[in-house]
């Protein structure tokens, strides 16, 4: 069998795979199967997608929630344009927050364009990361707010591949 | 209660899950126990939700278009309104938080006119204007971040 995967068996692999792989001792197999091609191209392509950044993480899915990481806020920060890619690059570099984007203003109802997350075990606990962060980064005279998340109504990875299959049956 | 063998689990494979034939025996050899144990305890940490899958987490840029939505909602319709979000297959992470804008959760869609098609849906169903804000750029995204198991 050949050891690349044609179009349409990569598309199915994306949805074979992105509710999770089968625990099976030959998880890689199972899929092959399922998609109609061989366990060697499997696992080619999969290494191809990490490669190329599809994929930007292989392995261990964590739902935090259930490890106790019960809080978390949104830190959202009002940052000139001139100096925003250059705070959050510092603020990566911290090490104190697990996500960083710049997203649009939308004025006048939302002024804010720099979003930091940071999850904790409670509360204070964020809020003390929180100082942390606004004393290493020096952000004491930045306007900012922090949203605490108090209610999860939906939490699961996102479903691309899967979509399109579906618009299509209607 | 986390066990050892599940918390040397989460912190050598959260990435890096092996791609051999045979994963759950490499992580077997590595952890210095059988492959069975191995697959006992993910199967484990599956059903009883710590671990929601084991496999990729995809780059949203690279894989579709995507966008956060935040919308300002009365406290006392907040559950109603996320409810009719949730509805949305394209809707995967949906949460309240403490703003004005107390209902904030992410679209995923194959392009950016289904995004499009998307949002229009939730505006009209939902009956409120909503703050779209796409990721313009990222500096750091790190879910897989080292656990603190006390």
């Amino acid at each position: 069998m050949t050891t690349h995967l044609n179009e349409g068996q990569q598309q199915a692999l994306k949805c074979a795979i992105q509710e999770g792989l089968p625990i099976d001792s030959r998880p890689y197999l199972v899929l092959a199967n399922i998609i109609g091609g061989s366990e060697e191209a499997v696992i080619h392509c999969i290494e191809k997608w990490i490669g190329s950044g599809l994929i930007k993480r292989f392995g261990i899915v964590v739902k935090h929630h259930s490890l106790g990481y019960t809080s978390n806020a949104m830190v959202v920060w009002n940052v000139s344009d001139e100096i925003v890619d250059e705070l959050g690059e510092q603020i990566k570099q911290s090490g104190l927050v697990t996500l960083c984007y710049r997203r649009p203003r939308r004025l006048p109802d939302w002024n804010y364009n720099l979003f930091c997350m940071i999850h904790g075990k409670n509360r204070d606990q964020v809020l003390a990361q929180l100082d942390e962060l606004i004393e290493s980064c020096q952000l004491k005279d930045v306007e900012h707010d922090v949203l605490f998340s108090y209610k999860q109504f939906k939490q699961c990875g996102g479903r691309y591949h899967n979509l399109e299959k579906a618009n299509s049956h209607g | 209660m986390i066990n050892k063998l599940s918390q040397q689990i989460i912190d050598r494979y959260q990435k890096g899950f092996p791609l051999s034939p045979t994963p759950f025996k490499v992580m077997a050899n590595e952890l210095d126990v059988s492959e069975q144990e191995i697959i006992d305890c993910v199967e484990s940490l599956q059903q009883t939700d710590v671990v929601s899958r084991v496999g990729p987490v995809f780059n949203h840029k690279k894989a579709g278009a995507s966008t956060l939505v935040a919308i300002a909602v009365p406290e006392h319709l907040l559950s109603d309104v996320a409810e009719m979000v949730n509805e949305f297959k394209e809707v995967n992470h949906n949460y309240a938080r403490e703003h004005h804008y107390n209902l904030w959760f992410v679209v995923t869609a194959t392009d950016s006119k289904h995004l499009e098609q998307t949002l229009w849906s939730i505006r009209k169903k939902t009956g409120y204007p909503i703050l779209n804000l796409p990721m313009e750029k990222s500096y750091h995204i790190d879910l897989g971040f080292k656990l603190n198991w006390n």
